[in-house]
C-alpha cells in the first residue's frame, strides 16, 4: 500500500481497502524503522492519529474532501505549522512553536491530509546536502537499498557498510528521504535555488518548483524573497500535480501570489509529442557534469527525438553569470531577513542582558552557524552605500539579462528546456564535507538556480540509475505559469523511462507486511 | 603609506574587471580593513574574529567581482519577476487579530503585554568580541 499512488491510495480509502488509521500507523511504524535516516526533526504521531480518526469518519459517511483525505504527508521545518516546533535545524528557532500554519500547510490540512511530521534540511535552508543543520544530516534512503549495496559488495568486502552513506542533496533532503523510504506520500519542501529540485534528483524522486508566483509564501520562514516557492516532492509526477492543484492559488497573505484564477487539473496521457519541441542549452553542457549525466541528458534528448518531437540546441548565453549573481542577490537578501532574529519577540535569546546591540549580536552568535552568519556578513557588504551599486543592483541587472535569455527562448517557440538537475549522483557524505557550504552550493545549484532567478517552473524526474546504481535526474523547465504543460510532458517522459523502485525490504525484515501483496512496479532488477 | 594603499586599492578593481579573481583577492585583502569588518560586523550583528571573517568576505567578495565582466548598459535592474503585475492589496479591513496571549508566550522575557529589551546604549558602546 505504501509503495502506491497518491490516487491509487485515495481509491483504497474510499472503497474501504485500507483505513486512514491503519495507513497512519504503517507510516509511523516505517518512519520509527527508518530513524537512522535522520529525515525527521519531529514526528507528530498524537497528531497525525487523531487526523487519521477524523479522516476515518469521514470516509465512514462517504463525505471525503478529496484525493489527499487520510494520505500521510510530510513539511518541511521552514514551514510554520501551528502547535508543532519548527525550528528550520537551527538554534535560532529550537523550541520555538508557532501560533500559525503556513498557507501550504493549512491547504494540505483542509483537504484531510495527515501531518506525518517536520522534516529535516540545511540550517534555514542554506545548503546543497541537508548537512549543516543542528540536528545532524539526513542520510540517503538509496545507500541502504539493495541495488546500491549489491553493486558495492562486488567492489569491496567486508567494509563497515554504513561508514560511507550518501547524502540526500539539499537542502530539502529530509521531505526528499521522508518520500523516497516511503513513510509518506507527498511532502513540502521549498526551492530558493534548487532545494528541491536537487535532493528530488538524488533521492529518485519527483521535486516539482512551481511557477513563482504560483503557490502562497506565507508562512515559510523566508530566505531570499523574490525567489523563494514551496516545492512539492512525491513519487510520481501525477502526485506532484495533485498536490499542486490543491496549493496553487492566490492568497491574500501572500501579495506576491498571482490574482489570476487557477482550478485543480488532472494531467493529459499525453501521447502524440510531434507538436513538441524541446530545447537543449549549449552553456549547462560544463566539464564538470560527469560521463553518466552527460550521457542519460544526450538518451533523454534522443528519446524525444525518435518519437517525433523537435528537439533543438538553444542558447542561454547569460549562464556563466548566473551563480555569481545568485549569490550577491541571495547574500543580499538573507542579510534583509535574518535581521528580524534578534531573541525579543520570538526564538532563541542570549543571556546577557547589557544593551541591545550586545544581546542581538551574542544571541545571533549562539543561534545561528557560521555558514548563515557569513552570508548575512557578505550581504551586508554588498548592501552598504559605496557598493550598492557594484554589487546589489549590477546583480539585479544581469537577473534581467538572465530572465530574458528564458524568455527569447521560449519566444522562439521552444515549450519546454530539457537539462540536468545535478552534476553527477550522490556523493558519499565524507566526500562532500571535505569542501564548505559556500564552495559546495556554487557547484551543485549550477542548473536549477537560473530557474529560480527567472521564476519559472521546473521539475527534477528521476530517469536511471548509475553503475553505481543511484538516482540520476533531469530537469525539465517551462514558461511561466504553464506548469500543467510542464508536467504533461514530464509525465510523458517518466512513462517512458520506468525509473525502478528502491529496494529497502532488506533492512526491513519485519516490515514485510507492508510490501506483501503489493504489485510493485518493481521493472528490472537492475 | 595611505596613499600607496588606495593605489592598491585601485589596481585591485582593475584587476577584477578583468576577470582575475585570485589577484583581486590578494590585493582585497588592502580593501577588506580591519575597519571594515568593524563596521559591517556592527551593521550585520553577526561576528566571526576579524581574521576569519576577512578571509570569508575575500573569498565572497572576489567571487562576486566576476559581475564586472558583464555589459549591463542600458539595463534595468530587475527586482521581481512580477514586475508586470499590481501587487495585491487588501481592504483595510480588521478581520483577524486579538492574539497577543498567543505572540506574547514565544518570548524569552515578557512583563505584562511588554516584550523586555535591554537599555540601548547611548554612548557608542565598544562591545567586545571573541
Amino acid at each position: 500500500m505504501l509503495g502506491r499512488t497518491l490516487r491509487e491510495v485515495s481509491a483504497a480509502l474510499k472503497q474501504g481497502q485500507v483505513s486512514p488509521t491503519e495507513l497512519c500507523q504503517r507510516c509511523l511504524s516505517l518512519i520509527k524503522k527508518t530513524k537512522f535516516l535522520n529525515a525527521y526533526i519531529t514526528v507528530s504521531e498524537e497528531v497525525a492519529l487523531k487526523q487519521a480518526e477524523e479522516s476515518e469518519k469521514r470516509y465512514k459517511k462517504g463525505l471525503s474532501l478529496g484525493d489527499l483525505d487520510g494520505i500521510p504527508v510530510a513539511v518541511k521545518d521552514n514551514f510554520s505549522t501551528a502547535g508543532i516546533e519548527t525550528t528550520c535545524a537551527s538554534n535560532m528557532l529550537k523550541g520555538y512553536v508557532p501560533p500559525y500554519n503556513a498557507t501550504v500547510v493549512q491547504k494540505l490540512l483542509d483537504q484531510g491530509a495527515l501531518l506525518m511530521g517536520k522534516t529535516n534540511l540545511d540550517e534555514f535552508a542554506m545548503g546543497s546536502g541537508s548537512t549543516d543543520g543542528i540536528f545532524g544530516p539526513v542520510k540517503n534512503p538509496w545507500s541502504y537499498s539493495k541495488q546500491y549495496r549489491e553493486k558495492r559488495k562486488q567492489k569491496s568486502h567486508g567494509e563497515n557498510e554504513d561508514s560511507d552513506w550518501l547524502i540526500t542533496g539539499g537542502s530539502s533532503g529530509g521531505s526528499a528521504a521522508a518520500v523516497s523510504a516511503f513513510t509518506c506520500f507527498a511532502a513540502l519542501g521549498s526551492d530558493t535555488g534548487g532545494s528541491t529540485r536537487n535532493p528530488a534528483a538524488h533521492c529518485g524522486v519527483v521535486g516539482l518548483k512551481p511557477s513563482y508566483g504560483l503557490v502562497s509564501r506565507h508562512g515559510l520562514i523566508p530566505l531570499v524573497n523574490s525567489m523563494d516557492v514551496p516545492g512539492i516532492l512525491t513519487r510520481c509526477v501525477d502526485d506532484a500535480a495533485i498536490v499542486l492543484g490543491i496549493l496553487a492559488g492566490h492568497d491574500p497573505k501572500d501579495s506576491t501570489t498571482i490574482q489570476d484564477p487557477v482550478k485543480p487539473f488532472t494531467l493529459p496521457s499525453l501521447t502524440d509529442v510531434s507538436k513538441l519541441c524541446i530545447g537543449i542549452p549549449k552553456e549547462y553542457l560544463t566539464p564538470e557534469l560527469s560521463s553518466e549525466v552527460r550521457s542519460l541528458w544526450s538518451k533523454a534528448a534522443n528519446l524525444f527525438e525518435s518519437e517525433g518531437a523537435k528537439v533543438i540546441e538553444v542558447s542561454l548565453p547569460h549562464t556563466s553569470y548566473s551563480i555569481v549573481c545568485y549569490h550577491v542577490l541571495c547574500t543580499s537578501e538573507v542579510a534583509s531577513n535574518m535581521a528580524r532574529f534578534d531573541g525579543l519577540e520570538y526564538g532563541h535569546r542570549c543571556d546577557t542582558d547589557v544593551s541591545t546591540e550586545a544581546m542581538y549580536a551574542a544571541t545571533r552568535r549562539e543561534g545561528f552557524n557560521d555558514v548563515v552568519r557569513e552570508r548575512i556578513l557578505s550581504g551586508n557588504f554588498f548592501l552598504l552605500k559605496e557598493n550598492y551599486e557594484n554589487y546589489f543592483v549590477k546583480a539585479q541587472k544581469v537577473r534581467r539579462l538572465i530572465a530574458r535569455d528564458f524568455v527569447n527562448v521560449f519566444n522562439s517557440g521552444v515549450d519546454v528546456l530539457l537539462t540536468p538537475t545535478t552534476l553527477s549522483e550522490a556523493v558519499p557524505h565524507t566526500e562532500f564535507i571535505r569542501e564548505d557550504n559556500r564552495t559546495r552550493s556554487a557547484q551543485d545549484d549550477i542548473f536549477t538556480q537560473a530557474v529560480n532567478m527567472a521564476g519559472l517552473p521546473a521539475v527534477s524526474v528521476p530517469m536511471a540509475l548509475s553503475s553505481q546504481r543511484l538516482p540520476i535526474g533531469l530537469q525539465f523547465i517551462g514558461r511561466a505559469f504553464c506548469d500543467q504543460q510542464l508536467l504533461t510532458v514530464a509525465k510523458w517522459f517518466e512513462k517512458r523511462v520506468q525509473f525502478p523502485v528502491i529496494q529497502l525490504q532488506e533492512l526491513m525484515d519485519d516490515c514485510s507486511s507492508i510490501f506483501e501483496n503489493e504489485k510493485l512496479a518493481s521493472v528490472s532488477l537492475k | 603609506m595611505w596613499a600607496r594603499a588606495v593605489w592598491l586599492g585601485l589596481r585591485a578593481s582593475a584587476g577584477g574587471r578583468r576577470g582575475f579573481p585570485s589577484k583581486a583577492a590578494h590585493q582585497g585583502s588592502r580593501r577588506v580593513t580591519a575597519e571594515l569588518i568593524e563596521h559591517l560586523e556592527r551593521l550585520a550583528l553577526v561576528d566571526f574574529g576579524s581574521q576569519e571573517a576577512v578571509a570569508r568576505l575575500e573569498k565572497a567578495i572576489a567571487f562576486a567581482d566576476r559581475l564586472r565582466a558583464v555589459d549591463t548598459d542600458g539595463v534595468e535592474p530587475m527586482e521581481s519577476v512580477l514586475e508586470d503585475r499590481c501587487l495585491y492589496l487588501r481592504s483595510d479591513n480588521v478581520v483577524e487579530g486579538n492574539c497577543a496571549e498567543e505572540l506574547l508566550q514565544n518570548s524569552h522575557r515578557v512583563v505584562e503585554e511588554y516584550f523586555v529589551a535591554p537599555p540601548v546604549c547611548l554612548f557608542g558602546e565598544i562591545y567586545e568580541r571573541n
